[in-house]
């Protein structure tokens, strides 16, 4: 798989279709993010991060492209993809964090193993377009239905000590890559207690579980991420069902349209919100 | 075009947590946990989380304050030795060594940190020693 992400990164630089790619490199076994401005560069080193579980080698390039993007303003860049990262792209696109960006960002995919997928209960674990690897099935979502089969006063119990081992490392919001806010609520005094530790239970996690509506593209950083070990990816895939179910929404996908939550005013067709 | 990865270790405690610091032309402008030490797997506390902000801050001092006619200004390293090793003798001699305290830093190595100690417990006969991580 990685000879065939090298030749395709090769081609794209020589062609002079990008400036630079982004993804990853091996440094002495472990696996960090790196620009590849060169094609000399893609020689020692050049990873495309393959494993099936426990997965050491995902970041959020997504982010880190957008601040590529936004600081080198005439170039084109290309990126390492996979189905989370795509999706991560397309949302950011979508919340305008760079006009006309999408011209300027050339996506190299990889398709996830099937170990990978079902590691994080992935709902599509492969981009629309990729170059190596192969499709593997859409995992559903087993600990939703795990924490749904237990009664009102049993899921509260649940999540209220799952959330009591937080630390406030703001962690899950830091990698998130769809979390580009410059003022975050859980941040401001007069929402979110400062000072508070174990911050306010349990609205700090479902303030953030309210505002990964229609935006979380469930790339399960958030809970690689967590040093406390909560089952975040569980409560945003809730609220992801729900947003699915109720607006149609699915994030991440190329032509689904604007977010449900980033459309202010009236339906389109409509001319008053209360129609 | 610049932009850096560096693995590198946390300085604020003992846990020694790996991480990475985005370097985007010559400035820290983040923070990334490394994935693979099997120390902290990926994970990072909010002082790790947040470690490239103090190291380029423009509050950071650069030249070392004396306090004169009620406010603090800026002295050459000379000076300020000069001031802190005679101010120290005499409130050993003066009042006796318990009556001073040393704090240090999680930040120096444990070399420079077996120095302080020794230079408060042998030097001025004193426990009064504590840190930074402790706080």
């Amino acid at each position: 798989m990685i000879e065939e992400i090298r030749k395709h990164v090769k081609a794209l630089i020589e062609e002079q279709k990008i400036a630079a790619f982004l993804g990853l490199k091996d440094q002495a076994g472990n696996i960090v993010p790196h620009l590849y401005e060169s094609v000399d560069a893609l020689g020692e080193g050049f990873s495309i991060g393959e494993g099936n579980s426990s997965s050491p080698f995902r970041y959020p390039l997504a982010s880190l492209l957008m601040t590529l993007v936004q600081t080198y303003a005439d170039k084109t860049f290309g990126v390492l993809v996979r189905g989370c990262d795509e999706r991560a792209i397309n949302e950011l696109l979508r919340w305008n964090q760079i006009p006309a960006a999408a011209e300027r960002i050339v996506t190299v995919g990889l398709a996830c193993p099937a170990e990978l997928a079902k590691d994080h209960e992935c709902r599509k674990p492969f981009p629309d377009t990729f170059v190596a690897g192969e499709k593997a099935e859409p995992v559903a979502y087993e600990s939703v239905r795990e924490v749904m089969v237990m009664d009102l006063s049993g899921r509260l119990a649940y999540w209220l000590g799952e959330f009591d081992r937080c630390i406030k490392c703001y962690g899950c919001r830091d990698v998130c890559p769809v979390c580009f806010c410059n003022v975050c609520t859980l941040e401001e005094d007069v929402l979110i207690k400062t000072g508070d530790l174990p911050p306010e239970n349990p609205m700090f996690h479902l303030t953030r579980a309210v505002h990964m509506a229609g935006r979380c593209i469930d790339c399960n950083l958030c809970t690689e991420a967590c040093p406390a070990q909560i089952p975040l990816r569980t409560l945003y895939k809730k609220v992801a069902e729900i947003v699915r179910d109720e607006f149609g929404y699915i994030s991440g996908e190329q032509d689904s349209g604007k977010s449900p939550l980033n459309i202010l005013g009236p339906q389109p067709g409509h001319t008053s919100a209360n129609e | 075009m610049d932009l850096k990865f560096v693995r590198t270790t946390c300085p604020y405690c003992g846990c020694g947590c790996e991480m990475l610091l985005q370097v985007l032309d010559g400035k820290l402008v983040g923070t990334l946990p490394s994935k693979t030490n099997p120390m902290n797997q990926g994970k990072l506390c909010i002082k790790g989380w947040n470690a490239h902000e103090f190291v380029q801050s423009p509050k950071r001092l650069t030249a070392p304050l004396l306090r004169k006619n009620g406010s603090l200004q800026e002295v050459s390293w000379d000076e300020a030795l000069d001031f802190t090793a005679g101010r120290l003798k005499e409130i050993k001699e003066t009042h006796g060594g318990d009556s001073l305290a040393f704090l240090t830093s999680a930040k120096c190595t444990n070399e420079e940190n077996y120095l302080f100690q020794k230079f408060c417990r042998v030097g001025f006969g004193t426990n009064n020693i504590d840190h930074c991580a402790r706080l």
